[in-house]
């Protein structure tokens, strides 16, 4: 009988924190500036510049700390880690080794029906490197230092992971947690959440763990689920052969759908961390923990069992619109505005949904107003315009976030509910359409629809379908 | 000399530093290095016991800054000094993509 085996997987995090400056100086984090333009002496490492800390950022990482049950560490420091590389203009880079801001915390994972705490080893503060672009014109590299010093926290799991579902189910909850404390948008595709894939496999039942290699370029929720499976597989094909797994760093090729080692022999890994001289130690008091805990928004399982319990929605609703930040923010104001949180609700769990899912596109991208959509449900609610013209109103909403109001005028889109004009309308469908009229008149309920369509039709979709059926039914 | 620096040392070193060293300046190097430990020995002779480890000399901590923006286009003193530049960039070997 062949093997069987476990995977072990434990996560490096990285996510990049929104701030308005980096971590050591006032230049801007702002995302796409032409090349070079966010720097200064202290972001390109320039001799005799000195860093000095941005408050915001300790502020974030104890945010983001508290919320993952982790002990903050009162007396914390940085540390340099000292490589050589063209996107790191120090020689080094400032990190947090030996005391990182927060330690030993949790969050709790459900899969399918079951639940699991999944350990978190710590989480320290960091700055990010600068971006190589490779030049195939003339066998270059463009180095722009842009991202150089862009504050980061890195979360480190404890290896308690068995599955590519699990490591997805935890890369959500940390991606729902940080959107909802404010302290990143954490884009997978555009970076600013990253995630290192550490795997080893083990004969099941066994309890020593095996070699791991270390995953880099995960950059999609899909492209972490393959990686696991190839690396698994990898693993498992070598220890079958007789060989062993080597303890190295891995590049994903997600096109390719495979891994390859990514370090030589002459890039030794050894940091020679040390006690970053220039930065003086981080002495966090009770007081600054307890401001930081009051100021902590509603996170997403308060929220959800409060939208339950306030708006009367249902338990997989209230999931999938606490699922985004941005959409939960969008259905309080609506609901806010109009009165009607149950429709606000059906709009977002249906075309919204749809919408998102035709496009593409995730809940973070959406982009109309609240307002918006609060109008297009008194619209609807007053009986101003039908559905069919309402959907066709959200679409427009949806894309381009046009007033429902304004555009209903425009477009000539009200209902009519003018009985005259109806009646002339269905005096020609009846006229027009002998056969139907005779089946119905025979007993076939089914073909009042056909004229309540034809009915529809001429009157462009804005008639009040209710009042069609009951003037149609009174007339035949 | 109580420390003894050895070849496959200050090899490793050298890689980590990206120096290349002739035979001459290793044997300096080792020399240097190893009297450097010798000095720092001295601090093994004090009763350490019960003493916090300490990573700064000031009494000095909380040093913040608000997050606020300041700063222009700081391209062209970034680059100033710039061996080769291509496209506002710096341009360098080719590194392993």
């Amino acid at each position: 009988m062949a093997k069987q085996y476990e995977t072990v997987i434990g996560l490096e995090v990285h996510v990049e924190l929104a701030t308005k400056t980096k971590i050591f100086c006032s230049c801007s984090t702002e995302f796409g500036g032409a090349p070079n333009t966010h720097t200064c002496p202290v972001c390109t490492g320039m001799p005799g510049a000195l860093p000095v800390l941005n408050k915001k950022v300790v502020e974030y990482a104890m945010a983001i700390g508290l919320a993952t049950n982790c002990e903050i560490t009162r007396v914390c420091k940085f540390d340099r880690k000292n490589y050589f590389y063209p996107d790191n203009p120090q020689n080094y880079q400032i990190s947090q080794l030996y005391l990182p801001i927060a330690r030993n915390g949790f969050v709790e994972i459900e899969t399918g029906s079951t639940k699991k705490k999944v350990r978190i080893h710590e989480m320290h503060m960091e700055e990010d490197a600068g971006k190589l672009i490779h030049d195939e014109w003339d066998d270059t590299s463009l180095v722009d230092y842009n991202r150089s010093g862009v504050p980061l926290v890195e979360i480190v799991s404890e290896p308690d992971m068995r599955s590519a579902d699990e490591v997805i189910a935890y890369l959500e909850k940390l991606r729902t947690i940080i959107q909802y404390l404010g302290a990143s948008d954490c884009k997978l595709q555009e970076g600013s959440m990253r995630a290192d894939v550490n795997l080893s496999v083990r004969e099941a039942g066994t309890e020593p763990f095996g070699t791991r290699t270390e995953m880099k370029n995960l950059n999609s929720f899909k492209a972490i689920a393959r990686a696991i499976e190839g690396e698994r597989e990898r693993q498992i094909e070598l220890l079958e052969a007789g060989k062993s797994v080597i303890q190295e760093t891995r590049r994903w090729d997600d096109n390719k759908e495979s891994s390859y080692a990514m370090r030589s022999k002459e890039d030794a890994q050894d940091y020679r961390y040390f006690p970053e001289p220039d930065l003086v130690p981080i002495v966090i008091s009770d007081q600054w923990i307890d401001q930081i805990r009051a100021r902590q928004p509603e996170l997403r399982t308060e929220k959800l069992e409060r939208y339950k319990k306030e708006f009367d929605i249902p338990q997989y609703d209230a999931e999938i619109i606490t699922s985004s930040k941005h959409m939960a923010d969008i259905f309080e104001a609506a609901a806010a505005i109009c009165g009607k949180p149950k429709k606000v609700s059906n709009w977002l769990m249906v075309e919204t949904l749809r919408l998102l899912k035709d496009h593409g596109m995730e809940p973070e991208d959406l982009r109309f107003s609240p307002e918006n959509l609060a109008k297009l449900v008194s619209l609807t609610e007053s009986g101003a315009i039908n559905s069919s013209v309402a959907k066709e109103v959200f679409e427009k909403i949806f894309a381009e976030d046009v007033d429902p109001e304004a555009y209903v005028e425009e477009h000539g889109l009200k209902m009519v509910n003018d009985e005259g004009a109806l009646e002339e309308v269905l005096k020609k469908v009846i006229a027009d359409n002998p056969r139907a009229v005779e089946d119905y008149r025979g007993g076939k309920e089914k073909a009042l629809g056909a004229l309540v369509g034809q009915t529809m039709k001429l009157m462009k979709g804005k008639a009040n379908p209710g009042l069609v059926n009951q003037k149609l039914k009174e007339m035949l | 000399m109580a420390n003894k620096i050895s070849d496959e040392t200050i090899e490793y070193v050298g890689i980590l530093a990206k120096l290349e060293l002739s035979g001459e300046e290793k044997e300096n190097a080792k020399a240097d290095m190893e009297k450097m430990l010798d000095y720092i020995d001295i601090l093994n002779e004090l009763d350490t016991d019960g003493a916090e480890p300490m990573s700064h000399v000031f009494p000095v901590h909380n040093v913040f800054r608000e997050d606020a923006v300041s700063g222009v286009d700081g391209s062209a003193d970034t680059l100033v000094n710039a061996p080769l530049k291509k496209d506002n960039s710096f341009k360098v070997p080719k590194t392993i993509g």
